[in-house]
């Protein structure tokens, strides 16, 4: 790791004064600054140890009061603070009782221990785990160079939808769950007001601006991941497939999200992960469970739905195929 | 704590010689107060520490230790190459084997992934922690008895994690010692031995 200086900030003022850029601009050889912030600092370590990025100031934002709470309001829903550790939201009763996607999305994310350090802002901002991105010697699309490695190169954990620019896959799959749950995300702006953005539109595909995977720009910070009431009728369920059981990241991801007339589904969330860029949306598998009974055969229909438009690339055809079985598996288990 | 330092250095090791062009022995640097264990007396003028060496304490082992440190050093450098806690072992140094693990206000944590300028007056323990007036923790002696290491070097990170979850839950299932080792990683493939210690630990406890 390079050598640089630390500032504790105690406020969103100070951070924000201090923090001339992001670490998305950092990667990015055409915009300037030096110093960024960092909370959990996982990724952020990760990126530095790499040599990928080399910042001359940490702006610590981990410290400063009243981020770290989780607040539940049965009309507004739950609102988790930005600095909530991932083990703090897993261990959550109201969120494991009223949330189950969610607490499963992230109980399967990453390693206690890991857990125990990373925020739930952090893993949302953190950048692809793609490896020819995580590799100082390519410069990848992602990086200002002109060439996706994956493309024609080890694509086995690639995109297989919507990989016709950069062919990475977000790295989160909490991100996931909170797709389905239709999460938004309060953003302290440096004018001190706040702007409050659906997930869906916080995620960049590639094709709108490759160098960026989210909206942030310097001076923003993420404050607070909120997610909308439920009742006794919605259902949700989450299923991650990893190489191995233990720690390790999402070959393919489903998050489910129901509200349920008896066996009748009234309206669907579907979000997939690690099949696109972004995590996406399966808007053809929701219209096809919207107003039908959830059986196996509707559950087997919406899953091929969900893939009709895989483009797989030379080594990840394998993915569309546990794409969906787990999402079959999702659905039915939400009844 | 410097004259800790100097008698642990008498002995000729390998470590303290490779360590000679390292940080501590640098003759004419600078050093500054670190702003997070000085917090409480409000001594500090400017909030940017480093990037030089910056002296703060941290509690240990429940001792208060004096250590000179970068902005950026991990937990697991300055535990090892500062105060001489190598028990702590770096492998990956990338947050993915979890050798490294050690609890930082009671919670397992990557040490190798922990800014040591992070800790503050949170308290620490390391393996070396662990034993109480010599006496072993019950699941450094579970882990004897199960013959529950090879190689030995995941050996630290797994006694922090399954310690951690006896203390979490006393009444551990074989699936729940298995999700509390989901980082450790052990190449020498010794999970058997290790679940079987730590639920006999567990056992043994009550």
């Amino acid at each position: 790791m390079n050598n640089f200086s630390w500032y504790d900030a105690t406020t969103l003022k100070e951070a924000q004064n201090e923090a001339d850029t992001t670490v998305s601009d950092m990667l990015n050889k055409d915009k300037k600054g030096s110093s960024i912030i960092k909370s959990g600092g996982i990724d952020v370590m990760d990126l530095m140890k790499e040599g990928l990025i080399t910042p001359e100031k940490i702006v610590n934002i981990r410290n400063i009061p009243g981020l770290d709470k989780i607040e539940f309001d049965t009309k507004k829903g739950v609102r988790i603070g930005a600095n909530v550790t991932l083990s703090d939201i897993e261990k959550n009763s109201v969120i494991r009782d009223n949330y189950q996607a969610l607490q499963l999305s992230v109980s399967k994310a990453a390693t206690p221990q890991l857990r125990n350090m990373s925020t739930i802002a952090g893993n949302l901002g953190q950048r692809t785990r793609c490896w020819y991105f995580r590799s100082v010697e390519h410069d990848c699309l992602r990086k200002g160079g002109s060439t996706c490695f994956a493309k024609n190169g080890e694509n086995d954990y690639h995109a297989v939808m919507n990989n016709g620019s950069c062919a990475s896959v977000h790295a989160s799959s909490i991100a996931t769950a909170l797709l389905a749950f239709g999460a938004v995300l309060e953003i302290a702006l440096e004018n001190g007001e706040k702007k409050e953005v659906p997930i869906e539109n916080f995620f960049v595909t590639p094709y709108e601006n490759i160098k960026n995977e989210n909206v942030l720009k310097s001076g923003e910070i993420i404050t607070a991941i909120v997610l909308p009431a439920v009742n006794n009728k919605t259902k949700s369920y989450y299923i991650k497939q990893g190489a191995r059981q233990s720690y390790d990241w999402a070959l393919a991801d489903v998050a489910v999200v129901v509200e349920l007339s008896g066996k009748k589904c009234k309206n669907a969330r579907i979000a997939l992960g690690a099949a696109s860029p972004v995590p996406i949306r399966a808007n053809s598998a929701e219209s096809i469970l919207t107003n039908e009974g959830i059986s196996e055969s509707s559950a087997k229909a919406a899953a091929e739905a969900a893939m009709e438009k895989a483009t797989p690339l030379e080594k990840n055809a394998y993915k569309v195929a546990i794409f969906k079985s787990i999402l079959q598996r999702a659905i039915l288990k939400t009844v | 704590m410097k004259d800790d330092k100097k008698i642990i250095k008498k002995g000729v090791s390998r470590r303290g010689f490779l360590k000679g062009a390292g940080l501590t022995t640098a003759g004419t640097i600078v050093l500054q107060t670190g702003v997070l264990a000085k917090t409480k007396e409000n001594s500090v003028q400017s909030k940017t520490v480093g990037p030089g060496p910056v002296n703060v304490e941290m509690n240990v082992n429940g001792k208060t230790r004096s250590l000179t440190i970068e902005p950026r050093s991990t937990l697991a450098q300055a535990l090892r190459d500062e105060i001489q806690l190598t028990g702590t072992k770096m492998v990956c140094d990338r947050g993915a084997c979890s050798a490294c693990t050690v609890w930082v206000d009671d919670i397992p944590v990557n040490a190798c992934m922990t800014f040591a300028m992070d800790v503050g007056d949170r308290k620490v323990v390391t393996i070396e922690g662990l034993a109480e007036n010599g006496k072993l923790h019950p699941i450094q002696e579970a882990f004897i008895d199960h013959d529950a290491t090879q190689c030995g070097y995941c050996t630290p990170g797994m006694i922090m994690s399954t310690a951690h979850l006896l203390k979490e839950n006393p009444n551990p299932t074989l699936e729940d010692v298995k999700h509390a080792t989901r980082g450790n990683y052990c190449r020498c493939g010794t999970y058997p031995h290790v679940f079987k210690a730590t639920l006999a630990a567990a056992k043994k406890i009550k």
